[in-house]
């Protein structure tokens, strides 16, 4: 059954598989979706969830569970679907899963449940729970001398969660250069102030940039280390601004 | 003269993160005047996060996503009360082990008001599954259950309390301590609740069963030692926090239930955590008085 398939017999179904590019993505989508063309909304964190796990990250479905991968948090849980079409394109469970997921013997929900899928670092949903997390993986990483990285994916909006903030503060003051925030801005946050995201960022002590957040060039530089800045323990804020939520 | 129990516990603490390198401990300003030297010495692994609550929590729970055993300390009402979301979905939705000790319980703070009470605590960690429990009602059983609780890797809340009794049990997940045994009704004393149910039932035929881990709550105990099928909790906290579990060891037998605990009303008033105990009928006094009326209903 599917739903119990461990992460080695995932695997073992992967390798039967044919390798995934970016332009199967939207088909995986429309798998699960039935639709052909997809909302701006349900992309929105496409084309930055693909970069890390093509080009960034060090983590793969071999070392889904070593202590020393690198570490993506999906904080805005909502929308999952180009995160489970990445993780199935990148072979961290089998695509058939995509097809009835959030059904009730699917362990793909409409937010992702870590313990039920494979390659998932935290189970979201709730907002303003991934950053708080990330400091805390970063702290847990670094106590332990292991040199990953954490990288956590917020929404615009998200940030309206005053718990974000905390974390924002504690992670410039303890040099958490290990953690990454990318904050998808598709301006979908009520009272927001153009550019106040980078702003806040910076003035918290972190190295803050904006880039496109279709420009996978733009998206692998800022998002790749070492930032300017890493040396000094600084964590680093990308922001990636997409197309307005319609 | 037996040790403070909030000292007991910083002190375990920090030799806990002495001599164990996967243990961390994280907590939020409060108590920071007991972790000036194990920080100096563990700075990696003891972490201050500031006036930060919400962090504090998920920050505990981040710890533990890498493997490490977090220690997560604040008052109770603001780790409680303040994380709450935090801990159901920090630790029981990622599935999580950690310890959460908060300090203050029901009326340690009498000066400061509302603000500083955690009358609700069990009762909240109680609505989340798989929470061990502890009240400690001597400074010992405190250093028994952090020990105890670090070195398991499941949940534990361990509800740090000034009151005391005058001697130390065991502390033993899933059992309760058989303190008397009488022919009649039996009271259950959760934590610092056991001298003065001692003192009030002194002369009463009556079984008391002692607490010191409240969940999960020993119902074969209960059900082993039940004289007349009346039954008498008396915990720090929110009266009937545990009347469920009363109810559900005994769902087969008709009995009646007295839950004493503190007022559900706000008190509005200051004064001494003696004064506070008197308010809420769970000085001896009061206790005598509540159980002779309802053995003799």
């Amino acid at each position: 059954m599917l739903f119990r398939m461990t992460t080695a017999e995932a695997l073992v179904a992967a390798d039967r598989w044919p390798e995934y590019t970016y332009a199967d993505l939207g088909r995986l989508m429309s798998s699960m979706t039935g639709d052909e063309k997809h909302s701006t909304a349900a992309t929105s964190t496409l084309d930055v969830i693909w970069v890390l796990y093509d080009s960034v990250l060090d983590v793969s479905p071999e070392t889904v569970d070593h202590p020393a991968r690198d570490r993506f948090l999906l904080s805005k849980g909502h929308g999952p679907m180009a995160y489970y079409a990445t993780l199935a394109a990148k072979g961290f469970f089998p695509v058939t899963w995509l097809a009835d997921w959030a059904s009730y013997d699917s362990p793909l929900g409409h937010h992702p449940d870590r313990t039920l899928v494979p390659g998932v670092e935290i189970s979201s949903g709730s907002l303003g729970h991934g950053l708080p997390l990330a400091v805390g993986t970063a702290l847990g990483l670094r106590a332990q001398g292991i040199d990953s990285r954490v990288v956590v994916l917020v929404g615009d909006a998200e940030l309206d969660e005053g718990s974000n903030h905390e974390a924002i503060e504690l992670a410039a003051a303890l040099d958490l250069g290990a953690l990454t925030v990318v904050a998808i801005d598709n301006r979908s946050s009520s009272y927001a102030v153009p550019g106040r995201i980078e702003e806040r960022f910076a003035t918290e002590g972190w190295h803050a940039v904006g880039v496109d957040g279709r420009d996978h060039a733009q998206l692998r530089l800022a998002l790749s280390r070492p930032q300017p800045e890493s040396a000094t323990g600084k964590p680093s804020a990308v922001v990636a601004y997409v197309e307005e939520k319609a | 003269m037996s040790r403070d129990p909030r000292a007991t516990f910083a002190a375990t603490a920090a030799e806990l993160v002495e001599d164990d390198l996967s243990v961390a401990l994280v907590y939020a300003e409060i108590s920071g005047q007991y972790f000036g030297e194990v920080e100096q010495r563990h700075p990696e692994r003891v972490i201050n996060v500031g006036i930060r609550e919400q962090l504090l929590v998920n920050v505990g729970a981040g710890l533990a996503l890498t493997g490490l055993r977090p220690v997560v300390h604040t008052f109770g009402s603001f780790l409680v009360e303040r994380g709450f979301e935090q801990i159901k979905l920090g630790f029981n939705h990622q599935d999580v082990g950690g310890v959460l000790v908060g300090s203050g319980g029901s009326y340690d703070n009498t000066g400061g008001g509302r603000t500083h009470q955690v009358p609700g605590d069990v009762a909240l960690m109680d609505s989340l599954p798989g929470w061990t429990i502890h009240t400690p009602g001597h400074a010992d059983e405190v250093e028994e259950a952090m020990r105890l609780a670090v070195a398991g890797s499941g949940r534990d809340y361990v509800r740090v309390v000034a009151q005391q009794n005058r001697e130390a049990f065991p502390v033993r997940p899933g059992r309760f301590h058989l303190v008397r045994r009488g022919q009649g009704a039996t009271v259950v004393a959760v934590g610092p609740m056991l001298d003065p149910v001692l003192d009030a039932v002194g002369d009463l035929d009556v079984t008391v069963l002692y607490a010191n881990t409240v969940r999960p709550f020993d119902t074969r105990s209960l059900r082993a030692v039940l004289g007349t099928p009346e039954v008498v909790l008396v915990e720090p906290y929110l009266a009937g926090t545990s009347s469920r579990c009363v109810d559900e060891a005994l769902v087969d037998v008709p009995h009646r239930l007295l839950a004493l605990g503190v007022g559900r009303e706000e008190l509005r008033r200051y004064g001494t955590p003696a004064d506070h105990i008197v308010a809420h009928g769970l000085d001896a006094a009061g206790i005598r008085r509540s159980v002779s009326e309802f053995l003799a209903a």
